[in-house]
C-alpha cells in the first residue's frame, strides 16, 4: 500500500500544471483505496462468503447441496441458540446498569473537581481496560478458586460459608464482575470527556441561579450527556451479545455449569470447530447478527419515543 | 469547583471532598487488588500459592525463579509467543493507522462523488464488533488457505473504522484549507501536499490510532484462537490460555500455576506502561468519537 502511494506521489510530481485537475479529482479515491481494499477484503467478502455457506448443507451421504433458508429455519427454533441469547440478556440486565451507573457516578465526581488525587483515580480506573480479556478472566479465575483463592481463604479464616463462584445462580454474577472490572473505566473516561466538553458558561448560569453542585450535576449536566449515555448503552449491548472469551476460559473450571453453547458465539465456535458443521455455524453467526441488530434497534426506538414525549 | 467555592462554606466543602475521595479510594482497592494479586502470586512457589494467604507475599521470594521457568518451560515457547504478539500488534497498529489516516484525509479534505455513501459504510462498520467477523473470517481463510499464517491475524486488524472516524474529525480541525491551497499554488501535487504538509500536523492523531489498534491487537483472543493452530504462531493470550486450560482440567500440570501468573504479569506490564506514557493520547482517542457522535 505504501508502494501505491509512493508511486502516486512520483506521478503527481511529474504532472503539475495541465494534469493537476485530474489528479485533484482522482486523489480522494486513491487516498481511500487502501481502506476500501481491506474493508471489502476482510469485512464484506467474509460476510458474503459466510452467508453463501449458510444456504448450503454438507452431508456425508449426499455431499454439498443448496438448501436455501433451511439452516435458518433450523436455527430459529434451536433451543441452544435461544438459551444462549436468554443467558446474555440476563447477563446484560445485571452487568450493564451496574457498570454504567458506576461510570457515570465516578465521571460526575471527577468532573465536579471536589476530590483529591483526581488524575490518579482517573488513570488507575482505566488501567483494567489495558489488561487483555483473557488475562483478566484468568486472574479472576484464580481469585475465585475454591482451593487457593483469597476469597475462599478469607471465608475460611473468618469461619464463614465461602461463596461458590461457579454455581448455576452465581456464574453470571461472577462473569459480570469481571466485565465490570474491565470496562467500567473505559465508559467513565467517555462520560468524563463528554462532561468536560460542556461549555463553562452553563456552569456560570446555574451559579447565578444559586444551584448547588449536586443540583447542577443532576439537572444541568446529566441531561446534556444523555446522547453519550445512549451510545455507551448500545455499544455495551452489542458487546455483551458477543460474549465469548470469559465463558470459554471459565468452561475449564465449571464444566457442569458452563455448556459448550453457553453463549451464541460459544455455540457457533463449537459448531465450527468441534462438530465441523460450518454451514450451520455460519447460519448461527448471521442469526446472532440479526438478533443484535433487532435488540439495538428496539432499544433505540423505545428510548427515542420516551424522550420525545 | 468555582460554584462550590462561592456558595458553600469551606468546612462543608472539605468534608464533601474527603467523602468523595473515600468513595473513589474504595473502588480503587477493587481495581487494584487483582493486579496486585498477579504480582504477589508470581513471586510464590506453587506450594506457597496454596498454603499462604493469596493477597500477601510469602517468605520465599520466588519471582526470578518463576520468570526463569516461564521463559524455559516447553523449550522457551513463551518468548516466542511474546515476540509474535509484539510483531502482530506492531504491524497491525502501523497498518491500521496508515489506512485510517489516508481515508480520514480523503473524507476531511475532499468533496467527491459517493462520499456520503462510503462514509455511511464506515459508520455502520463501527457498530460491527470484531468478534462477529471471526467465524466468517475463519470460513473464508480456510477456503483461500491462509489459515495458520500470521496474515490471518494481521490483515483483518487493518479494518479499523473507528480510526477513520477519529482521523476525519482530527484532520477537519488540524489541517486548514489554506495550507492545502498554499501547497497547490506552489504547484505541489495532491500527494506531496499530504506527505510534506498535512502529515506532520496529523502526527498526534496518527499516534493515537496506532496505540488503539496496537492494543486491540495485543489483547485480541478470539481471532488468533480460531485462525491459528500451531504453538509457534500463537500470541501470548492464546498460549497462556492453553496452559491455563491444561492446569484447570488437572492434566498433571500443577507446576504451571505460578508460571502462568508470571506470564500474565509479563504480558500486561508492557501495555500498562505504554498506556501510562501516552495516556493523554488514549483518552483523547477514546472520547473524541463518543463525544462527537
Amino acid at each position: 500500500m505504501a508502494d501505491i502511494t509512493a508511486a502516486a506521489t512520483a506521478v503527481a510530481r511529474r504532472s503539475t500544471g495541465a494534469g493537476s485537475d485530474i489528479w485533484r479529482k482522482l486523489a480522494p479515491y486513491l487516498f481511500l483505496l487502501p481502506f476500501l481494499i481491506v474493508f471489502i477484503g476482510f469485512l464484506v467478502v467474509p460476510l458474503v462468503y459466510a452467508f453463501n455457506l449458510s444456504v448450503w448443507k454438507t452431508t456425508l451421504v449426499g455431499g454439498t447441496h443448496f438448501v436455501g433458508f433451511d439452516n435458518y429455519a433450523k436455527a430459529i427454533v434451536d433451543a441452544k441458540f435461544w438459551g444462549g441469547v436468554l443467558t446474555l440478556l440476563k447477563f446484560a440486565a445485571m452487568q450493564i446498569p451496574v457498570m454504567l451507573a458506576l461510570a457515570l457516578l465516578f465521571a460526575l465526581i471527577l468532573d465536579s473537581g471536589m476530590v483529591y488525587l483526581k488524575s490518579f483515580f482517573r488513570i488507575s480506573f482505566f488501567i483494567p481496560y489495558a489488561v487483555p480479556t483473557v488475562i483478566a478472566t484468568l486472574l479472576w479465575g484464580y481469585l475465585y478458586s475454591p482451593s487457593y483463592g483469597p476469597a475462599a481463604q478469607i471465608a475460611a479464616a473468618l469461619n464463614i460459608q465461602r461463596i461458590d463462584f461457579f454455581q448455576p445462580n452465581t456464574i453470571l454474577p461472577s462473569i459480570a464482575n469481571i466485565a465490570v472490572w474491565e470496562y467500567m473505566g473505559y465508559n467513565m473516561i467517555i462520560y468524563f470527556a463528554a462532561l468536560q466538553a460542556i461549555p463553562q458558561d452553563l456552569e456560570e448560569a446555574s451559579v447565578v441561579d444559586g444551584a448547588g453542585a449536586l443540583a447542577h450535576a443532576i439537572y444541568v449536566k446529566l441531561p446534556l450527556i444523555v446522547p453519550t449515555i445512549m451510545v455507551t448503552i448500545i455499544f455495551s449491548i452489542i458487546g455483551t451479545l458477543q460474549l465469548f472469551a470469559e465463558p470459554y476460559l471459565l468452561y475449564n473450571l465449571a464444566r457442569s455449569i458452563i455448556s459448550s453453547y453457553f453463549t451464541p458465539n460459544f455455540y457457533a465456535y463449537t459448531l465450527a470447530f468441534v462438530a465441523q458443521q460450518y454451514n450451520y455455524s455460519a447460519a448461527i453467526s448471521f442469526l446472532l447478527g440479526a438478533v443484535t441488530a433487532v435488540i439495538s434497534y428496539v432499544f433505540m426506538l423505545l428510548t427515542s419515543r420516551r424522550s420525545a414525549r | 469547583m468555582t460554584i462550590v467555592g462561592k456558595t458553600a462554606e469551606a468546612a462543608g466543602f472539605r468534608r464533601t471532598r474527603w467523602l468523595l475521595t473515600a468513595v473513589l479510594a474504595l473502588y480503587f482497592v477493587y481495581t487494584f487488588v487483582p493486579i496486585f494479586y498477579v504480582f504477589v502470586s508470581s513471586t510464590k512457589t506453587n506450594p506457597d500459592l496454596f498454603a499462604t494467604f493469596g493477597l500477601w507475599f510469602s517468605n520465599d521470594f520466588h519471582l526470578w525463579q518463576n520468570l526463569h521457568d516461564l521463559f524455559t518451560q516447553d523449550h522457551g515457547i513463551f518468548g516466542r509467543w511474546l515476540w509474535n504478539t509484539f510483531y502482530y500488534a506492531t504491524i497491525a497498529g502501523i497498518g491500521a493507522a496508515l489506512v485510517s489516516t489516508l481515508a480520514g484525509y480523503a473524507f476531511a479534505k475532499y468533496e467527491f462523488a459517493g462520499k456520503r455513501a462510503i462514509y455511511a459504510l464506515v459508520l455502520g462498520a463501527v457498530m460491527i464488533p470484531q468478534t462477529a467477523l471471526v467465524i466468517p473470517l475463519f470460513l473464508l481463510f480456510s477456503w483461500v488457505h491462509v489459515l495458520n499464517t500470521p496474515w490471518a491475524v494481521i490483515l483483518p486488524s487493518l479494518v479499523f473504522p473507528q480510526g477513520v472516524f477519529l482521523m476525519r474529525a482530527y484532520i477537519d480541525e488540524a489541517v486548514s484549507g489554506e495550507i492545502i491551497d498554499a501547497g497547490r499554488v506552489d504547484g505541489a501535487g495532491e500527494f506531496r501536499i499530504f506527505w510534506a504538509l498535512a502529515f506532520r500536523l496529523i502526527a498526534p492523531a496518527f499516534a493515537t490510532v496506532f496505540v488503539l489498534a496496537f492494543v486491540a491487537s495485543w489483547n485480541n483472543y478470539f481471532l488468533p484462537l480460531v485462525v491459528l493452530n500451531s504453538n509457534d504462531l500463537f500470541p501470548v493470550t492464546v498460549g497462556l490460555s492453553n496452559w491455563y486450560a491444561s492446569v484447570a482440567s488437572g492434566n498433571g500440570a500443577q507446576l504451571l500455576y505460578t508460571i502462568i501468573m508470571a506470564g500474565a504479569l509479563v504480558s500486561i506490564l508492557p501495555v500498562i506502561i505504554a498506556f501510562l506514557f501516552i495516556q493523554r493520547f488514549w483518552q483523547g482517542g477514546l472520547s473524541a468519537g463518543a463525544v462527537k457522535s
